[in-house]
């Protein structure tokens, strides 16, 4: 029994392999990509827009609307990311109607690569946010003794991001596979609805702790707001 | 009993008692979190996009808890570390 598509390898030399996983992310890329491509072409600015346009239109002005809401302000500059991931992994997940396709999410080592794309961007946008000597305060934050639990919550919620991700889409495969060996006429068909709704509020989900983990650490310090207040405050007062 | 034998039987009780337990506590969280997340959409009807966002977050949180215990039994069945350093 395979757990994942790792285990389908088609070409292997030394430390370089091919394998399943690999060949369906860059195939899932190309179609994105390429639809992206052909779409913004030729865009339009007037009351009637085709409907390629409609759908992206909504995508974005939706994305942005989401990631404003949990609390970063300037949303245009983290849609890049966070949507990148947001559209990869609801593509990767909502492919499973078509048969003998399997997600790339389903195995281990695509999400760990996401979540470590996560984990390196909440200090890249912090410190180009706030400074390094500003990000680096807030380890330290509220106590000093806070610092060790600090570092260890940074790489266990990196790791819980991966193994979310994995688990549920490797068990919504796992458990149509096993249904078509009990019951293989009606309930696969209704597990692999089911699934693409988990697909679906998994990529949400991601993409939403990506946003609050990123949120966190531009979030800027208290000092900086105290500052600003008193600015506005004074030219009221003037 | 030889050792593979002990293992497997060992691997197959933990398995089912991990997802056992690990989908019951789970579970009673996920409850309590819908009920009170149902009676304050109740109270403020207004304030139900908020809850239901939210809601839906914690949910997948809370369910992840137990798709942890799931991987760790599968990974127990189908690819035991323990089990295949002793058949090699």
């Amino acid at each position: 029994m395979e757990l994942s598509p790792d285990e389908t390898i088609f070409w292997q030399n030394g430390f370089i392999t091919i394998n399943l996983t690999l060949v369906t992310t860059w195939v899932l890329m190309l179609v994105l990509v390429l639809t992206a491509v052909l779409i913004t072409r030729k865009l339009q600015t007037g009351l009637k827009i085709s409907r390629w346009q409609c759908i992206l239109e909504m995508l974005v002005t939706g994305m942005n609307q989401q990631i404003k809401e949990v609390g970063l302000k300037k949303s245009e500059k983290f849609l890049g990311f966070i949507g990148t991931l947001f559209i990869f992994i609801a593509f990767a997940n909502l492919c499973i109607i078509f048969p003998g396709y399997e997600p790339p999410t389903s195995s281990l080592s695509t999400t760990a690569a996401l979540a470590l794309c996560v984990f390196l961007a909440t200090p890249i946008f912090g410190i180009a946010e706030n400074g390094v000597i500003q990000y680096l305060k807030t380890f330290i934050e509220p106590t000093f003794i806070m610092l060790p639990f600090n570092i260890i919550s940074e790489i266990s919620r990196t790791l819980a991001l991966a193994v979310r991700l994995f688990g549920n889409i490797m068990s919504g495969g796992l458990i149509v596979t096993i249904l078509l060996s009990i019951a293989p006429l009606f309930f696969p068909v209704l597990m692999t609805v089911l699934g693409l709704i988990t697909g679906i509020i998994q990529a949400y989900i991601f993409s939403i702790l990506a946003t609050v983990y990123i949120a966190a650490a531009t979030e800027e310090s208290d000092k900086k707001k105290l500052r600003r207040k008193n600015k506005a405050k004074k030219i009221i007062v003037e | 009993m030889d050792n593979t034998t002990i293992i497997a039987m060992v691997s197959i009780i933990t398995a089912g008692l991990t997802t056992g337990i690990g989908c019951m506590i789970p579970a009673l969280g996920q409850g309590k979190s819908i009920s009170t997340a149902l009676s304050s959409m109740a109270q403020q009807p207004d304030a139900s996009q908020t809850v239901t966002r939210t809601l839906f977050v914690g949910l997948a949180m809370l369910e992840s808890l137990a798709i942890y215990c799931f991987v760790i039994s599968m990974i127990l069945i189908f690819a035991n570390p323990f089990w295949n350093h002793f058949i090699a």
